[in-house]
């Protein structure tokens, strides 16, 4: 299987693969809304989406159950967004308008390529990361093509040619960029702590996990312990880069009705609610590499020596084999990421919202500064301790 | 001789060499999010500071006022439901108590006991949305669906006592529709219980939120000249500092024999407003208790008023003189002394007034209602200046105003 698919040409290969990120990220990114929906019921003490349910299913033991969680709800609202009619105002810049919907889409897919999303044991017993393209300039690729994002916001709230989205998109464009800054730099001790003085560096993600995964305390130790600043800075950056409330300041639907998406409907309203949560998706995922060890299971287990103490528990080798260590592995990162968008919906449903320039304070004033002495004081540190 | 300028339009070019800047119109509402129906605010905004906000009302007038000119007094109680939709049952109340008012009506001790007890389940119910409308305009969903369950059981209590949910038309014309069912001052007793922690539990989550207070504290500051020279009443007044409870300095129905305290702010601002709110619920607990405590017996309608208030069914049935005071009732309406009165309650929204004018007989010759909403909301100009957009939905969720109300 492995080798026919590596006899493929090149292009059929990366044709394969972009097919499956989508595959796999557009269903995902739907159940993460669907999931929204019933987290925010269970916050909110009331059971949620409960009722649909296809005739067909109805009697089919444990369809019920499914009933209960909502799974139908969601095929009824994916279908919902397909065959509704697509409005398209009279008043907006057509060209743009249509175009803004899919920007949103690109950055948010063409960013997972380059997300590490396990690992699996070679016959060697060596630790090999399964991603999709592994570039050295990793996190870096991330930031660059993330941030064309805000494009869409921007293109979308002024082709509109309307009020509330105009100021939808200006709020965004602010809000992204100096959100972006203490981003970048919040991840810069992380890189720096990972290619010690002297060495050959690299941006990939996947040498952070691997970073993580040593032997002995400090090796296992993950990144959420020894740089918590540089961690709370990232996760509340990454908020405000995916628009989610509190910092849902571009949509701010009290004030704005709907920000830059108050003029769409229909599928193209619902690209950016993918794009919306398949962002969410890639920033965890990322989060979840850098801070939280990636595929390794907990703190100072990492996933090899995980793997081998199943194996000599249970004395089975299968627990050795490719295919399980690599689903083991993906299923370990999978279930961080999901938490991590628990937590992005936790936080949602939980707290008001900010003034947007309350935001802009927020941004520049704190978490700059911030990011910048916690820059500051671990390249003092790692000079000392590694150099 | 003139000489060429080359910068022919410099003089449009401010000090600076920028550019011109421009304000903008955006007109918030009649459909917007958070404008609570249908009021729409014609703004100015420089940026997203605004330097002009007129208030636009009228989108839900339905002339109330002239409707009640063509129907008999009881008539009317069902389009009190709809002025404040939120409270229904305190409506009915302070409309029933001004014509009273105008018949010279006095209701008996548990007539007045009962109106008490719903006007305070209503005050319960309608800060409970107005709390709950606030969260959302901050931002704060979970507050409002809260909120709503606890309203869902207010509306399971105002089932069982009026038969309606929502547009209860309880009272009547010397007293109420009916009396309270069996046990059901049990179970309003039982919802104050649980209700005290919950009221608790869903204020803590926004009292000490930093975020909230961010986005309330010295928003919308209204000074106590402000608030009066405006005419503000209720939570919207009592929150800027002035002590006026119509409850409190002009009882009526009973109140003075209820021990409760009037909720006062300091700064007048939004926070302001959202505390004095949490407070009221508490005080309404009290008094809902004290009034079920010592709940008096006897009728539940002023049973001398023959002309006014309609005989029971069975003895309409039975008792020729039943018969004819009920046809007189239902064909020419409750018959009313020539004369003028005018009495407010204190609604949840701050003071509604009924005018009435009469020139004898079933049906008032005019009606006035003085609507709180409508009185609040003409302080918005002076509020809203210097506030940004965010600031405007705050300041529109901690005025806590009913368009049905505003434009009746």
């Amino acid at each position: 299987m492995a080798n026919f698919f590596f006899g493929l040409p090149l292009m059929v290969q990366g044709i394969a693969k972009g097919l499956a990120v989508i595959l796999f990220i557009f269903p995902v990114a739907a159940a993460c809304s669907m999931a929204e929906r019933k987290v925010s019921a269970w916050i909110q003490r009331r059971p949620g989406p409960n009722r649909t349910i296809p005739p067909f299913f109805v009697g089919i033991p444990g369809a019920s159950i499914l009933q209960r969680l909502g799974i139908f709800q969601l095929a009824a609202d994916g279908g919902k967004f397909f065959f509704k009619e697509e409005p398209l105002p009279n008043h907006v810049h057509k060209f743009y308008f249509i175009l803004a919907p899919f920007i949103a889409m690109i950055p948010a897919f063409t960013t997972v390529t380059v997300v590490p999303f396990g690992a699996y044991l070679d016959p060697e017993g060596k630790v090999i990361p399964i991603m999709l393209a592994n570039v050295d300039i990793g996190i870096l690729a991330i930031f660059a093509v993330a941030s064309l994002g805000v494009y869409s916001l921007i293109l979308a709230g002024w082709a509109s040619n309307s009020k509330y989205p105009f100021l939808g998109g200006v709020r965004a464009s602010a809000q992204l960029i100096s959100y972006e800054l203490s981003m970048t730099l919040s991840v810069l001790p992380v890189f720096l702590w990972v290619n010690e003085p002297g060495s050959s560096g690299s941006l990939s993600l996947a040498r952070v996990v691997e970073f993580q995964s040593h032997a002995g305390f400090w090796g296992g130790t993950w990144f959420l312990f020894t740089m918590p600043l540089s961690a709370a800075i990232f996760m509340i950056a990454l908020f405000a880069e995916t628009n989610r409330q509190p910092f849902d300041m571009p949509e701010s639907e009290a004030d704005l009705v709907g920000g830059f998406h108050t003029e769409y409907g229909a599928f193209k309203w619902s690209l950016f609610f993918v794009a919306e949560y398949a962002n969410m998706i890639v920033g965890s995922a990322v989060f979840a590499l850098l801070f939280l060890g990636g595929w390794n299971l907990l703190p100072w287990l990492p996933l090899s020596s995980l793997l081998e103490d199943l194996h000599r528990l249970t004395g089975s080798a299968l627990w050795l084999n490719p295919l399980v260590s690599g689903v083991l592995s993906i299923a370990i990162f999978v279930a961080k990421v999901l938490f991590t968008i628990f937590f992005f919906m936790w936080v949602r449903w939980t707290v008001p919202r900010f003034r947007y320039d309350q935001v802009m304070r927020i941004g520049w004033k704190v978490l700059l500064p911030l990011s910048i002495a916690n820059l500051v004081a671990y390249t003092v540190g790692i000079y000392f301790l590694q150099g | 001789m003139p000489v060429e300028h080359i910068f022919p339009d410099s003089a449009s070019r401010n000090a600076q060499g920028e550019f011109e800047t421009e304000k903008m119109s955006l007109s918030m509402g009649p459909s917007h999010p958070s404008t609570h129906g249908v009021l729409r605010l014609q703004m100015e905004l420089d940026g997203e500071i605004v330097t002009k906000a007129d208030p636009v009302v009228g989108y839900l007038h339905r002339g109330d006022e002239k409707i009640a000119e063509n129907m008999t007094y009881n008539q009317f109680v069902p389009y009190t439901d709809r002025l404040d939709y939120l409270a229904p049952l305190a409506n009915n109340m302070a409309y029933a108590i001004a014509v009273e008012k105008l018949a010279k009506l006095e209701v008996p001790a548990r007539c007045q006991a009962i109106r008490v007890i719903t006007a305070e389940l209503a005050r319960i119910s309608a800060h409970m949305m107005g709390l709950g409308a606030f969260g959302i305009d901050v931002g704060a969903w979970t507050v409002f669906l809260y909120s709503f369950t606890e309203r869902e059981k207010l509306y399971k209590l105002f089932e069982e006592l009026t038969g309606a949910r929502f547009t209860t038309s309880y009272s009547r014309i010397g007293g109420v529709s009916r009396d309270i069912p069996a046990g059901w001052t049990d179970r309003v007793n039982a919802f104050c219980d649980q209700f005290l922690p919950i009221l608790e539990e869903i204020l803590s989550l926004l009292t000490r939120n930093r975020i909230f207070t961010d986005r309330t504290v010295g928003i919308g500051v209204i000074s106590r000249e402000d608030a009066v020279n405006f005419g503000l009443t209720g939570p919207n007044l009592r929150a800027s500092g002035v002590p006026l409870d119509l409850r409190k300095d002009k009882p009526y129905s009973g109140y003075e024999q209820y021990d409760f305290d009037v909720a006062v702010g300091t700064k007048g601002d939004a926070y302001d407003r959202y505390l004095v709110r949490g407070e009221e619920m508490r005080q309404s607990v009290r008094i809902i208790k004290q009034a079920i405590a010592k709940l008096p017996g006897g009728k539940w309608y002023a049973e001398d008023a023959r002309k006014i208030f309609a005989p029971p069914k069975e003895k309409v049935l039975t008792s020729m003189e039943e018969l004819i005071q009920n046809f007189m009732l239902v064909t020419e309406g409750p018959q009313m002394p020539a004369g003028e009165v005018y009495f407010e309650a204190e609604n949840p929204k701050g003071a509604l007034g009924f005018y009435v004018v009469s020139k004898g007989g079933g049906v008032p010759y005019r009606l006035k209602i003085r609507a709180p909403s409508f009185c609040n909301l003409s302080i918005l100009p002076k509020v809203c200046v210097g506030a940004m957009v965010s600031d405007v939905v705050s300041i529109l969720g901690s005025l806590d105003f009913v368009m049905g109300e505003c434009d009746r």
